[in-house]
């Protein structure tokens, strides 16, 4: 194991679900991804795994309680390089706020 | 291509002329524009000549070709009035002594197809998995389409070994595996875990069992063996470029400000 940690993944934030002003549609969750700025830039992106990790209850007898939600990135939304994901099963509104990592797989490279 | 009508000019579209390469369709109707064909259906059966066809079939004093198929005809009747005859292949004189079942078309396997970049001897990172940031040589790709990859294993501990194309990314860094020569067992068939087939397990060996799987896995000699006179041949490359042993013996992580879609792998 190296002796420090290496991230192979970027990080983004949830902004919510993707919504108008009075509707809402949970599958749909807008993530803004670090370094991202506009909509060219998402390309790269497009497919990525996606994993929104979290702490959740009490530790299991592998002394961990670290839980993940796994999901993909689906398509550019806007201009301004945010991205919608779409996650196995919908993300919580506990989530929004949180950051997310966005893999480096699928890669395309 | 204008035609001259009425005062207003017609420029007529050919769809060739629409794609970049150009074929010489004549069957391809003359379009005014897309979707709106510049004959009309009758029109274009005139011109087609279909109505000067006076029949189809054989011409008088050709033979027609029979069918091998031996038929035979009865008068049979069809309701109160009419017969009509009845075509019915004869029974076949010869039948196979078993009877095979006819075999379904099965695709071909077919060379595996991965992207460009995946060359032997390209540098790769894994992304994904017990060896995510190590930097590998790629070997081959094997039949399956999965990447046979070796460290090599004394430069960074990773033993030949497959990985999949998808959570690799290719760096431009290559090495020169043209002189290397890997060994025909090296194939997807070696790398597959056996079946585990056999009598179930006792209730001891069922309770010992989870005491093997903590013990260390052994590898055969054999692996190792290979692993060597494979490495052997790629070191001696490797140690002509300057720091590429360093390279990989590196781990790849992102930084902070480094952003994959911005980075040159």
């Amino acid at each position: 194991m190296p002796s420090q940690p290496i991230r192979l993944y970027t990080k983004g934030v949830v902004l919510g679900y993707r919504r108008s002003k009075h509707l809402q549609y949970p599958q749909w969750t807008l993530v803004r991804i670090e370094g991202v700025k506009e909509k060219t830039d998402t390309q790269f992106y497009l497919g990525k795994k996606v994993a929104w990790v979290y702490r959740a209850g009490k530790k299991n007898k592998d002394g961990s309680n670290i839980k993940v939600m796994w999901g993909k990135v689906a398509t550019s939304h806007g201009n301004s390089g945010v991205v919608r994901c779409r996650f196995r099963h919908n993300l919580p509104p506990s989530a929004f706020g949180a950051t997310i990592r966005v893999m480096m797989y699928p890669s395309n490279i | 291509v204008s035609t001259q009508s009425t005062g207003a000019s017609l420029t007529l579209i050919h769809p060739s002329s629409q794609c970049e390469t150009h074929h010489n369709f004549s069957t391809m109707p003359k379009l005014l524009a897309r979707g709106v064909p510049l004959l009309s259906r009758s029109a274009r059966y005139k011109k087609s000549g279909k109505w000067a066809v006076k029949h189809r079939g054989p011409v008088e004093g050709q033979v027609k070709k029979s069918k091998n198929i031996s038929t035979t005809k009865t008068e049979k009747k069809f309701g109160k009035k009419g017969t009509r005859t009845v075509v019915r292949p004869r029974s076949p004189r010869f039948y196979p002594t078993e009877d095979v079942p006819k075999k379904l078309y099965a695709r071909q396997p077919r060379p595996p197809k991965v992207r460009p970049s995946l060359v032997p001897g390209a540098v790769l990172i894994v992304l994904a998995g017990k060896l995510r940031g190590k930097r590998v040589v790629l070997l081959k790709v094997l039949k399956s389409g999965l990447l046979l990859i070796t460290g090599p294993y004394k430069i960074n501990g990773v033993p030949l070994r497959r990985v999949n194309p998808r959570y690799v990314i290719t760096t431009s860094t290559h090495i020169d595996v043209s002189g290397v020569e890997l060994p025909s067992t090296l194939n997807d068939e070696f790398f597959k875990k056996p079946i585990q087939t056999g009598p179930k397990k006792s209730q001891e060996e069922f309770f010992e069992g989870d005491k093997k799987d903590k013990q260390k896995k052994q590898i055969s000699p054999e692996r190792k063996e290979l692993q060597k006179t494979v490495d052997n041949q790629i070191l001696p490359v490797i140690g002509k470029e300057q720091y590429l042993k360093e390279y990989l013996n590196a781990h790849f992580s992102l930084n902070k400000g480094e952003y994959p879609h911005l980075v040159k792998f």
